[in-house]
């Protein structure tokens, strides 16, 4: 039995969709954090296992994995807080196709942002004067509370709307869509709302707010994804959304 | 799920609030009077409101229910997008027919 | 269980939308039946009452009371999930998911009781 002060078990996912978990034995060290965790496997015991991390201190969002069943920054995730029994086990972000070990497939996270229109349509050139934007406005409150997504993933990866409905956009494209719908500045609102109001789209979320709880920027993609609803349904009845 | 069919489910669900209402008090007033089922279709026979009533409560739930079941099987079965469509839309068919003949067998005299 | 219910849902909220889920599909499942029931008050009042008797028994009863819960817990769930979507957000889902679930509880305890 080891000593759980001194020894961590921790379960790694090794392989793609087919693959198994293996299981290494990590010295425990204070304010540890589970990259921490997984960077001492891989200098140390398994130079092979594959991961992903850059900025190593929560802005960047690239290390996100599945922690005991919960997708997290594992940059921002002390052991201490998240260890069960002395064990960690670790995944790639769920709902996304697996490259190696703990590294996930980011593409269709990125492609559902596009078919989304998650792009910014600009609508002045440099010689005009440029746009004054009140903070206090409605629209740019509600697109300021949307607008610090950093694309981690982690609320796609909670998503169980995601894993059910392969059409469904997914928290975070939507939560982008509804930050441009209230940009005064941008110009691409019809094709935007038409994006959003198909299959797959924002009515297809069931507010089960996964996303909004595991958030590490604490945004609100289930509240951004109602003021879609809101915007989409409206639109629909004045005739203005393309079937 | 899309807004067209998003709008028919939220606009079925307002509507019937009120009806649910309703309809909760007609059960507990019934069973609190014990009616049988002379006393319920006295009630009811020739009665325009309850015919107003309960056939928009039948439309609305149809449409409700039958958005619902495509939505279930969309996700948790494996059938095609068009095969859950298709089935939801039979259900509701199913659910108007049967339920717009209950309710002109309660109602007509 | 660890595979139904993972750690990332195990909170209120997520419990409170496969309540809302399991609760629409009894309601679908039950209304064609509900319907047949009354149809048969086609034919006059007789054998609508025959089936209404072959119903007052104690295990219709308790049927009849999951079917009131499912009603009232479907209905409530709706009327927060109609708020969520066509009003300013308001924190507190946790509070209204589980006060929905009690008054659920409570309507069709109420219900079984008097007809039991």
């Amino acid at each position: 039995m080891h000593d759980h002060t001194t020894r961590l078990s921790v379960s790694l996912w090794r392989g793609k969709e087919a693959g198994e978990y293996q299981t290494y034995q990590v010295p425990v060290r204070e304010s540890q954090t589970v990259l921490d965790v997984v960077t001492w496997v891989q200098r140390n015991l398994d130079p092979t296992l594959s991961y992903r991390f850059a900025c190593r201190v929560g802005m960047c969002g690239s290390c996100a994995m599945t922690v005991n069943g919960r997708p997290r920054w594992t940059c921002r995730t002390h052991v201490s807080k998240v260890v069960e029994n002395g064990r960690l086990e670790i995944g790639p972000l769920e709902n996304l196709p697996i490259i190696k070990d703990l590294a996930a497939d980011m593409r269709p996270f990125f492609e559902k942002w596009q078919d989304a229109k998650g792009v910014f349509a600009p609508t002045k050139s440099r010689h005009d004067p440029i746009e004054a934007i009140k903070p206090d406005t409605a629209q740019r409150i509600a697109a300021d509370k949307a607008i610090e997504c950093i694309n981690c993933g982690v609320c796609y990866a909670a998503c169980d709307t995601v894993r059910w409905n392969a059409d469904y956009l997914g928290p975070a494209a939507l939560n982008r869509a509804w930050s441009l719908v209230n940009d005064v500045r941008d110009a691409g609102n019809a094709e935007r709302i038409t994006a959003v109001s198909a299959d797959g789209g924002c009515h297809a979320c069931h507010s089960h707010q996964s996303c909004q709880q595991f958030c590490p920027q604490s945004l609100n993609p289930t509240a951004s994804i109602a003021g879609l609803k809101r915007t989409a349904a409206r639109a629909y009845l004045r005739g203005k959304v393309e079937s | 799920m899309n807004v067209r069919l998003y709008i028919l489910q939220r606009g079925t669900a307002a509507l019937m609030v009120p009806l649910i209402v309703v309809h909760l008090a007609v059960i507990f007033y019934a069973t609190r009077h014990q009616l049988s089922a002379e006393d319920i279709l006295a009630r009811t026979r020739n009665s325009a409101t309850w015919a107003l009533f309960y056939g928009t409560f039948v439309v609305a739930a149809s449409i409700h229910a039958a958005i619902g079941v495509r939505n279930v099987l969309t996700e948790w079965s494996g059938l095609s997008g068009r095969m859950s469509g298709l089935l939801g839309f039979l259900f509701g068919a199913m659910l108007l027919a049967l339920g717009l003949r209950a309710v002109a067998a309660v109602v007509l005299p | 269980m660890k595979r139904l219910l993972p750690a990332r849902r195990r909170n209120v909220l997520w419990l409170a939308a496969l309540v809302h889920r399991l609760s629409g599909i009894a309601l679908a499942a039950f209304l064609p039946l509900h319907f047949l029931v009354l149809g048969l008050a086609i034919n006059g009042g007789d054998e609508l009452n025959g089936v209404l008797r072959w119903m007052d028994n104690p295990a219709v009863k308790l049927a009849e009371s999951l079917l009131i819960l499912a009603l009232v817990v479907h209905f409530l769930g709706g009327l927060r999930l109609l708020a969520i979507e066509n009003f300013t957000w308001r924190n507190g889902q946790v509070k209204l998911a589980a006060a929905a679930a009690s008054i659920s509880m409570v309507v069709a305890f109420v219900f079984l009781v008097r007809v039991l």
